[in-house]
């Protein structure tokens, strides 16, 4: 970050941030599996995920309601509440293990190396404080400085992400800004502390489309400003393809397809990909009736064996035995291209792809 | 500027119609009063009672003008004062004047003068103990919610609920031996022995009224808890601590407010059962007295009281409540 010439503070006591290596993974999530003991059963909200983001680099997690990607997110900043979830695997933020850490070393980490933007800015801005007085509670809590400095730092933070009249605006209240510029302000708070982890939760689901467009172009600059890893969870395919390096689909929980968004919105290997993609309207043309994936995803109360996916699968029969009802695949490459995981028995779903998927793609 | 002008108008609007609303309670007491089977003259009269003293009596009690001029003075005497004249001799009632306690010989405007303090002091008092034994209680019982601990703080809850009130203050006043004989010593005398007086009584009505302060903190703090601002508060790495206590009962406290600021007015109009049991004339005793003995002015006293603290207290959290929540503005 620029040091400012306006006399207005940089976060202080931070160690030198190294030049990123571009490749390194700062987070790490390996084999994350999140469970909720209920009284109806237990629910695996998360079975064994995997992945890596290293800095400047944005990960697109996207899936369905359901399919566990806002729970394996928030499992990131140890957000569950541990005498209610079960959780095990591993999760490394910069080299920490956040899995079972110390509630007292979790908050400092929150908010400060890690820090997360919610769905609706409208519930998750506090109704009774000032946006300027949250903003500033966020940035003392990491930074032992006066009211004065952190207001300062507020203000210009305020700049930052796009707010006009921000001095002013640092006083108002959530519910007296617009739905963009709430979302701003979260942004905005997120950031304070310089988080290298900016996981963002369905950020732009609650606002119009334009200000859509708006919120993406603010993340994709604060990351190159900040040089921060940026999980972006969201169900909308467009808005992957605009701000993504690296996508990974969840399914009931667990992750299907992982690799760059290129490969694997242009040449998904997954038949949920392929289900995915068929179900998009076609635009142009004659209109034709949709082509939804049949059936609907499964409780995570009762995940099906094997393959989650087999149930709704048109694909079957082209893999041997019951392998699909009986054994879990592992996400693994599937093809020549060693850069891609998908987790599914298929033998050659890129040929399959190309010959009878992509045919019926408008 | 603008906003504090709106404010205040409001707040001039309220208090119009608090007035408007006052003076048809008493009009609708006066009313009831009046067409009751009930004979405050005879009772006055005594046993040995004659038609023609009872007569004398009623005339210089003004009982015998029209209904609607007996109001009309009253109104009068409430504003300007007016006279009496008892047993010959013609007082002077100055204002406000609430009228003449026929039974207590006295002025009732000093009588409820004597008794208000008396009345604010328990309430108050106790008002301390159950806001601070609930709101605590509450909130940590919503924080361990499910565990044997909030099961425990809820059963006692029940357990104090289930006992009727007046059982409880008599056990205290009969067992808890340790605690100051009660009794009312004004304030301004000595505030020590004010407070050791009144010790018994706020300490019966903190415990059984903190029960339900403990379930209604309880139930808003879990949900207050349960709101996504305060997932991002801790998210932002504040301590589990300020989130509760600063994001969370914040927002959690509004209804409890609320539903105090109704139940002080209604407490505020006399603790009968704490003002007999531990021997404090308190408003409450004042208008229990004036029932029995047909004693209309104290009653009407009574009456305008409670209808003025009832229509004040709800002004009063109205606009508390703005303070609370920015969200919400007056009018």
């Amino acid at each position: 970050m620029s040091d400012q010439t306006t006399g207005v503070p940089q976060t202080v006591s931070r160690a030198p941030r190294e030049a990123a290596t571009g490749e390194e993974a700062y987070l790490e999530v390996t084999d994350l599996q999140v469970q909720f003991p209920t009284a109806d059963g237990l629910v695996r909200a998360v079975q064994g995920l995997s992945y890596s983001v290293p800095l400047r680099r944005t990960l697109a997690i996207v899936g369905e309601s359901g399919s566990g990607k806002s729970v394996s997110s928030m499992a990131v900043l140890g957000l569950h509440d541990r005498r209610v979830a079960r959780i095990t695997g591993s999760i490394k933020v910069g080299g920490r293990e956040i899995v079972n850490m110390s509630d007292k070393d979790l908050e400092g980490f929150r908010g400060g190396d890690a820090a997360m933007i919610f769905q609706d800015p409208q519930s998750s801005l506090h109704p009774y404080f000032t946006v300027g007085n949250q903003i500033m509670e966020s940035y003392r809590a990491h930074n032992n400085v006066s009211k004065r400095v952190a207001k300062a730092r507020a203000i210009d933070m305020l700049g930052r992400v796009g707010i006009p009249n921000p001095s002013r605006r640092v006083d108002q209240y959530p519910h007296e800004f617009s739905g963009g510029m709430r979302q701003r302000a979260m942004i905005a708070m997120a950031l304070v502390n310089d988080p290298k982890l900016l996981i963002a939760d369905e950020p732009t689901t609650a606002l119009d489309v334009t200000v859509q467009a708006q919120i993406l172009d603010l993340i994709a600059d604060l990351q190159r400003d900040f040089g921060s890893a940026v999980v972006f969870i969201t169900h909308d395919l467009g808005v992957v393809a605009e701000i993504a390096d690296d996508i990974l689909v969840m399914y009931a929980g667990t992750a299907v397809e992982h690799g760059p968004v290129n490969k694997i919105l242009g040449e998904p290997l997954h038949p949920y990909a392929w289900g995915l993609l068929e179900s998009i309207p076609a635009l142009t043309g004659e209109p034709q009736p949709l082509h939804p994936i049949p059936g609907s995803p499964p409780s995570l109360l009762a995940v099906p064996s094997g393959c989650p996916f087999h149930p709704r699968c048109e694909f079957k029969d082209r893999v041997p035995d019951d392998w699909c009802t009986t054994l879990r695949p592992d996400l693994i490459p599937r093809t020549a291209d060693l850069g891609r995981t998908s987790r599914c028995h298929l033998k050659d779903p890129d040929k399959i792809f190309e010959t009878e998927v992509l045919p019926r793609l408008p | 500027m603008k906003e504090e002008q709106a404010v205040l108008l409001y707040i001039l609007k309220r208090v119009l119609s608090a007035i408007s609303v006052v003076i048809v309670t008493l009009v609708a007491s006066f009313a009831l009063f009046f067409f009751a089977p009930t004979d405050p003259a005879g009772v006055i009269c005594g046993p040995r009672c004659t038609p023609e003293r009872v007569a004398d009596i009623e005339a210089s009690l003004g009982l015998d003008q029209p209904k609607v001029e007996q109001i009309a003075l009253y109104m009068k005497g409430i504003v300007v004062g007016r006279e009496y004249s008892t047993g010959g001799v013609v007082r002077h009632c100055d204002a406000p004047c609430l009228g003449y306690s026929y039974t207590l010989g006295q002025p009732v405007t000093k009588l409820i003068g004597a008794a208000l303090p008396v009345t604010v002091s328990i309430v108050l008092g106790g008002a301390v103990v159950y806001l601070i034994v609930g709101i605590l209680s509450g909130t940590i019982a919503a924080q361990v919610r499910g565990t044997s601990l909030d099961r425990f703080v809820v059963g006692t809850t029940l357990v104090v609920q289930a006992i009727p009130y007046f059982v409880f203050a008599l056990l205290i006043a009969l067992y808890a031996t340790f605690l100051p004989d009660s009794g009312y010593h004004p304030f301004l005398d000595n505030p020590l022995l004010w407070a050791s007086g009144l010790l018994a009584a706020w300490l019966t009505i903190g415990v059984t009224n903190a029960a339900s302060y403990t379930r209604y903190s309880r139930a808003s703090m879990i949900e207050a808890l349960g709101q996504d601002f305060v997932r991002t508060a801790t998210s932002k790495g504040i301590s589990r601590r300020r989130v509760v206590y600063r994001h969370g009962l914040r927002a959690g406290l509004t209804p409890v407010v609320t539903i105090f600021g109704i139940d002080l007015a209604f407490q505020l109009t006399g603790a009968i059962f704490t003002e007999s049991i531990f021997n404090l004339p308190g408003l409450g005793l004042l208008t229990l007295r004036a029932f029995g003995q047909y004693d209309l002015p104290v009653l009407m006293g009574g009456v305008l009281i409670g209808s003025a603290v009832l229509v004040v207290m709800n002004l009063v959290v109205d606009i508390v409540y703005t303070f609370l929540d920015p969200r919400v503005r007056l009018g």
